[in-house]
């Protein structure tokens, strides 16, 4: 049977290819990518422990169903933000490689 | 859900979310992230989360993959050239993204009641859609009027910053 720990583990590998992701690539679209996989791999944890705690009336916990419902309004604005401030960047430097945008580097 | 379908959907989800990471061509990565959420979504749908897994699929399948889609296709943004790869740098980014999966396996492998299968559900008699929404109009009214402000605020930030500088 489909245990809790196997719904985290898949989480927790869906989170680490998504971190990989914001940490190897270059590429600005790509990396916004990297960053919905990690919140959607956080919202599979979450909604494996709402099925999980089952309530008295025998029902899932819908507390963490309704931060899902939050989680995933907030990462599509920031998409949409996201997306904006890449046509600007785009607009003003002709590319969406981090490594030419290195102004505020140290 | 028989364990069959969970392992089906899993290793997809798994391996069409490496394949954003890996293809470096940004149509086929974003295309790839699409049947990621599609089998995510499945995964959300056999934790019996219907409304989540159909939102998973309207959101992030429908609306901001079509985002996505566009702005590459909006910029013309080709396929990456074939740069220098500094192997170091890669080396340290997948290690430090392998030691972080291999804490949070630990952690997940210490947690008791991960090794426990799903309690049974009672026989609801109202569908998943109403009973989150009564939730989040009685509960979580307050914290639902502020996310309505915040996707206010990101339109019109949306709108502002993609508007042409006058010159």
């Amino acid at each position: 049977m489909i245990t809790l720990g196997d719904y985290l583990v898949v989480s927790a590998i869906l989170f680490a290819i998504g971190f990989a992701g914001v940490m190897l690539r270059r590429n600005l679209i790509v990396i916004l990518m990297s960053l919905e996989l990690m919140l959607n791999a956080a919202n599979l944890s979450l909604v494996a422990f709402s099925r999980f705690r089952v309530g008295a009336n025998g029902l899932p916990d819908y507390k963490a169903q309704v931060f899902v419902f939050f989680v995933i309004t907030v990462a599509a604005a920031e998409v949409a933000v996201g997306l904006a401030l890449l046509v600007a960047l785009y607009r003003a430097r002709q590319t969406t490689d981090v490594k030419d945008i290195s102004s505020l580097k140290f | 859900m028989s364990p069959f379908l969970f392992w089906i959907f899993a290793v997809l989800t798994v391996i069409f979310g490496a394949a954003v990471v890996l293809n470096r061509n940004p149509v086929a990565s974003a295309l790839s992230l699409v049947v990621s959420f599609l089998g995510l979504s499945a995964l959300f749908m056999s934790l019996d989360a219907f409304f989540v897994g159909i939102i998973q699929v309207l959101v992030y399948a429908g609306a901001v993959m079509v985002l996505f889609l566009f702005i590459i296709m909006l910029l013309d943004i080709r396929a990456e050239e074939r740069r220098q790869i500094n192997w170091l740098a890669a080396a340290g980014g997948i290690g430090v993204a392998v030691i972080l999966l291999v804490q949070i396996c630990v952690v997940i492998g210490r947690f008791q009641p991960a090794r426990r299968t799903f309690p049974p559900l009672a026989r609801s008699t109202t569908d998943d859609v109403r009973n989150i929404g009564q939730l989040l109009f009685n509960n979580y009214n307050l914290p639902f009027q502020v996310i309505g402000v915040l996707v206010l605020v990101a339109t019109i930030g949306v709108v502002i910053l993609s508007r042409r500088e006058p010159r």
